[in-house]
This record gives C-alpha cells, sequence and structure tokens, in this order.
C-alpha cells in the first residue's frame, strides 16, 4: 500500500496534541510526583466525570474496538458476549469498589495485594496477587500496541523489518515518557480528548455507514447469509449449543474484569465513594459504545470487507473505515484507536509499577525504601514494562500475546476469592486462599492449552458436556478449594494471622 | 464517621440492593434473549434486548444509588475540596 498522507497528517495532528496534554499533564492537580500515591494514583483526587473518562478510557481499550467487531465478523453472535459482560459487571462494580475503596484510603493502599496484605498478615498470598497481576497485565499491553498496528499498516505506514517498526517504537517512547513524567494524571488526561474522539467517531459510523449499505435490515440480512457461507449455520444468531459458553464468558469475564491492577488503579485514583457508585451507573454509556462497535462486524460482512494477512480479521474495522469515508475521517478514527491503546498501556503499566514496587521491592528487596526512592522505582518499572511489551511485540508472534492475554482472563479471576471475599468476610483461611489460588492457576491454565488456546472448555458434568468459561471453571474450583481447605486449617488451628483493618473501614466515607 | 447513623439510615434501604440481581437473571439466562423475533427496524430481538438492558442495567444501578445513599464527606478533606471545583 501506498501511504496515505491525508489520513496520516491528521493522525499525527492528533497525536501531537495528546503528547502536549501528557507532559501537561503533570502540572494538573498539582501534587509531590516524588511520592508513589501522587504519581501512580494522582493522589487520589478525581472526582466522578475524571473518573469516568479514566475507566472508560482504561476498560474499552483499543484492542478491545479492534477486537470485538474481529470476533462479530468470524463467529457471528458468540463474539457480542462482551456486551452482556459489561452490562453485568457494573452491579458488581456498584456493590465491591466502594469497600475496597474506603479500606484502601484509611490504611493508604495502593495495590489490592496491599489490602490482601493487611487483610490476612501473609506476604505470601500478596505476593500471589501481585504476582498474577502483573502477570496478566504485561500481555494486555502489547496488544494495545497490536490497535496501533494495524491503524498504521491501513495508512500504508508498514513494510518489513526493523525500521518499519520504527513508528510503533516513537509512539512508545513518547508514550513512556510522559507516563515516566506524569504518572496517573497524564492517561486521565488524554482520556478526556481520546473518549471525544471515539465517541464522534462511532456515532458518525453508525449512522453513515447502515445508510450507506441499506440499513440494519439489509446490514443483518447480508451478515447472516455471509456466516452461513462460512459455515455458520445458526447466522447472527446463538445455536442452543453455545447459550453455556456466552453466559459464562459474560459472567467469568464481568468477574475478571475488576481484578486487573489497572481497573482497580482507576477505582482508587477516585475522590470518593460515590464517584465509583455514580460511574457504576454512568459507565453503562460506553457499553452501549461497546455495542455499536461489535456492530461493524457485521457491517464489514455486508461490506464485503476482506481480512488482511497478517493482522486476518483484526483488519477489517479500519478497511471498513477506508472503504466507508474519505481519508481525513479515517485518519481521525484511526487517530482515536491508536490514542485508545495509549490510555490503557499508560494505565496498565503504572498499575503494574504500582504492584512491583509496593509489593515486591518494599516487601522482599529493600523494606526501608524511602518514599521518594519507592516513587522512583515505580517510575523506572514502567519503562521496563513498557519496554518488555514493545519487544515481546515486535520480536514474537501477534498470536503469542494474544494467547497469553486469554489466559490473562483465567489468571486473574483467582485473586477474586482472596480480594473480593476478602472485603467482607476473613472467613477463608490464608493457606487455604493461597492454595485454591494455586489451583485456580493451574487448572485453568491447563484447560485452555488443553483446548489449544480456546477460552471455552467442554466440562462434563456426569455424562453431560457443558462447554463453558474455563476461567470461571477453575474458579469455581479456586473456591471450592478454599472452602474445605479453610475448614481443614481451622480444625488443625493453624495461625490466621491478624487483621490490622477494621469493621467500620470498609464503609469509611473519608480517611 | 458517626456508626450509628449509617446503621439507622442503611438498613431500610437494604431491600434495594435485590434490585441489582435483576440484570444478571436477565443476561445469564440465554433462552430469554436467543431468538431473532420480533425484530425492531431490521435489528434482531437477541440484539436489541441486549441493548435494551444496557439502559435498564444503569437506570437500576442509579435507582440504587439514590435510594440507599450514604451522607456525603462526613469528614470534608481540604485538598480534596479545592481541587474539586468543576468535576464533582
Amino acid at each position: 500500500m501506498t501511504i496515505d498522507w491525508v489520513a496520516l497528517s491528521v493522525f499525527i495532528l492528533l497525536f501531537v496534541i495528546v503528547t502536549v496534554m501528557g507532559f501537561l499533564a503533570a502540572r494538573w492537580r498539582r501534587g509531590d510526583l516524588d511520592l508513589l500515591h501522587e504519581w501512580g494514583l494522582a493522589g487520589r483526587r478525581f472526582g466522578t466525570v475524571i473518573t469516568w473518562f479514566l475507566l472508560g478510557g482504561d476498560l474499552y481499550t483499543a484492542y478491545t474496538f479492534v477486537a470485538v467487531p474481529a470476533l462479530v465478523f468470524g463467529t457471528g453472535a458468540n463474539g457480542f458476549f462482551a456486551v452482556p459482560y459489561t452490562i453485568i459487571v457494573y452491579p458488581f462494580v456498584f456493590l465491591v469498589m466502594p469497600r475496597l475503596w474506603s479500606v484502601a484510603r484509611r490504611h493508604g493502599y495502593i495495590t489490592a495485594a496491599d489490602f490482601v496484605r493487611g487483610r490476612y498478615e501473609s506476604r505470601w498470598l500478596s505476593l500471589a496477587v501481585a504476582f498474577t497481576g502483573i502477570l496478566a497485565t504485561m500481555p494486555y499491553i502489547a496488544l494495545q500496541l497490536v490497535g496501533i498496528q494495524v491503524v498504521l499498516a491501513a495508512m500504508g505506514v508498514e513494510g518489513t523489518g526493523l525500521a518499519a517498526d520504527a513508528p510503533l517504537v516513537i509512539a512508545f517512547i513518547i508514550l513512556a515518557a510522559y507516563t515516566y513524567f506524569s504518572g496517573l494524571r497524564a492517561p486521565a488526561m488524554i482520556a478526556l480528548v481520546k473518549d471525544v474522539i471515539i465517541y464522534i467517531t462511532i456515532f458518525v459510523a453508525i449512522i453513515v455507514i447502515p445508510i450507506k449499505l441499506g440499513g440494519f435490515g439489509n446490514i443483518f440480512a447480508a451478515a447472516d447469509a455471509g456466516l452461513k457461507a462460512k459455515n455458520i449455520p445458526q447466522g447472527v444468531l446463538l445455536a442452543p449449543g453455545q447459550f453455556s459458553a456466552y453466559a459464562t464468558l459474560a459472567l467469568g469475564s464481568a468477574l475478571a474484569l475488576f481484578m486487573y491492577p489497572h481497573s482497580i488503579t482507576g477505582v482508587l485514583s477516585s475522590n470518593s465513594r460515590h464517584a465509583i457508585k455514580r460511574n457504576a451507573a454512568l459507565l453503562p454509556a460506553y457499553s452501549f459504545l461497546l455495542g455499536l462497535i461489535a456492530l461493524l462486524g457485521f457491517m464489514a460482512i455486508a461490506a464485503n470487507i476482506q481480512p488482511r494477512a497478517p493482522y486476518g480479521a483484526q483488519w477489517i474495522v479500519p478497511g471498513l473505515f477506508l472503504q466507508m469515508f474519505p481519508s481525513w475521517f479515517a485518519g481521525f478514527a484511526f487517530g482515536a484507536i491508536a490514542i485508545g491503546a495509549l490510555v490503557p498501556a499508560s494505565i496498565m503499566s503504572i498499575a503494574a509499577a504500582n504492584l512491583f514496587t509496593r509489593n515486591i521491592w518494599r516487601e522482599y528487596v529493600n523494606p526501608a525504601v524511602s518514599d521518594r526512592d519507592e516513587s522512583n522505582i515505580a517510575k523506572l518499572t514502567s519503562l521496563v514494562v513498557k519496554f518488555g511489551a514493545l519487544v515481546f511485540i515486535i520480536f514474537l508472534p501477534t498470536q503469542y500475546a494474544i494467547n497469553l492475554q486469554l489466559l490473562g482472563g483465567v489468571w486473574i479471576i483467582q485473586t477474586l476469592p482472596a480480594i473480593v471475599i476478602g472485603l467482607y468476610t476473613r472467613w477463608l483461611h490464608r493457606w487455604a486462599l493461597l492454595i485454591g489460588w494455586a489451583v485456580g492457576m493451574l487448572s485453568g491454565t491447563g484447560m485452555a492449552v488443553a483446548q489449544n488456546f480456546s477460552s471455552v472448555y467442554p466440562l462434563n458434568v456426569f455424562g453431560t458436556v457443558i462447554p463453558g468459561y474455563a476461567a470461571l471453571y477453575s474458579f469455581i474450583l479456586n473456591l471450592v478449594v478454599a472452602v474445605v481447605l479453610t475448614w481443614v486449617f481451622r480444625a488443625a488451628s493453624a495461625p490466621a494471622g491478624a487483621d490490622e483493618t477494621h469493621e467500620l473501614d470498609y464503609t469509611a466515607v473519608a480517611a | 464517621m458517626n456508626t450509628r447513623s449509617t446503621s439507622e439510615s442503611a438498613r431500610p434501604a437494604r431491600g434495594w440492593y435485590l434490585l441489582l440481581l435483576v440484570p444478571f437473571i436477565a443476561i445469564l439466562w440465554v433462552p430469554f434473549y436467543a431468538s431473532g423475533e420480533p425484530a425492531v427496524f431490521g435489528i434482531p430481538y437477541f440484539y436489541w434486548y441486549q441493548f435494551l438492558w444496557i439502559l435498564i442495567s444503569a437506570v437500576l444501578t442509579a435507582i440504587v444509588y439514590f435510594v440507599t445513599r450514604e451522607p456525603e464527606g462526613a469528614l470534608p478533606m481540604a485538598e480534596t475540596l479545592s481541587s474539586e471545583d468543576l468535576d464533582r
């Protein structure tokens, strides 16, 4: 492909604007960035509106915008599970996350692993939570780069060899630099711009493309015919055999989402329980957007967009925009996707850095670390994490990152008993939780690998095969093990550790 | 914070939290919405049902928020309040 200079100019202009904002963000609601809670949580100062933009930009990533339509394009209704998943996640957030916010505020916790350590007096359980968080986050960061790669290719910026990766490397160095200097304030400020661009892009697309394709009736009819021609006999609907997979994918993903470190960082950076509760009612606006974006997959079938090597079905969203819109608007949309990759990549690297600094460095390497050094180590870790993701994407096949991100969901849900159940009761024993976690990690990984990195595992229950999300199955096993072993450890009077939190901490309105 | 006032105001509102369960039932039992009919504006039932539930679920959450609202800002924090001019 030749380079599309009009699209690329619009793209670069947007990129320059957010870069400037990223660096200016250091001065926004100014705090002492030599303190970890200022750099890594922006001083817990974000109100309802900023939290809405931050979490929206954080959870609905560029990869989502590329991969969800690709899945709908390739598999039909099954790919739409992202919508029910983001419906049921918010009632859960409304109930659980204010408790985490309150106890974290009271005790100065910056990560979920901080909370687990304080609640159970267990360095090992805390390490397991921190390790899982970092492990699940790394491939997620790498995948954000795939989003940038695809839109660059759509503008003709591609090729072979190391030089071809130069634009990606430049974008990432800029991202790393402003994250280093501004901390969480940078992605929060950029999220404001990014979301406005995304909303404009999608509302234009959802009006213009159906008009060009003859209305939603035509789009669904064409998609139905197209899927049936691809050997998907149920077309745009689910076959009865897919119901259990659809429901368990939605439930498992919903339970996993807010265990991810970047989600928890977003929650803890807000300034009140009210901001979190209000956002549980306001964030569904993004779910609506996501549903519309998922439908782009059907529009691509109706418009006869073809997947393109080496990007496969991930090409279809950029391909659709190139076909439907003038270059300048395509460049605008591509800018939205690329910036949409930078925001979560930045927050994820900050969240991983917080975990490493607090729960590994300070816990195991240098307990006497000063506040200033703690902040510096986090800043450096954020660089290392991003550099690792970059190396991963440049030198290894993209499929590795996709497989690992899929495993990431299976892994992170295993931290739920220690974190979420721990917010309500200390009944589960710390060692039972740790062993349950290990069983969940191993069994979940085993299920996914046995299915050749498919997230759906055909579980055989007394002769009936129920296909379901491996994360949910392994999570149930984790819970059962934790409950049974709790009885055992209690019967054996194993020491349960001290609890540094108090019941009232969980509903406290302020520190 | 004042313990007595929280427990008094929270207790009568407890039942409202059950509203948060409704989306789980509506969404996780797939046979409720697995069909293509009735279609609206050419959009199969399966799709518009789920779009509709995004809205219903948000409204239910908002209702629970308003009826169970805790007293706000019991202990004011100077640094938070001063930076909170625009963003509430």
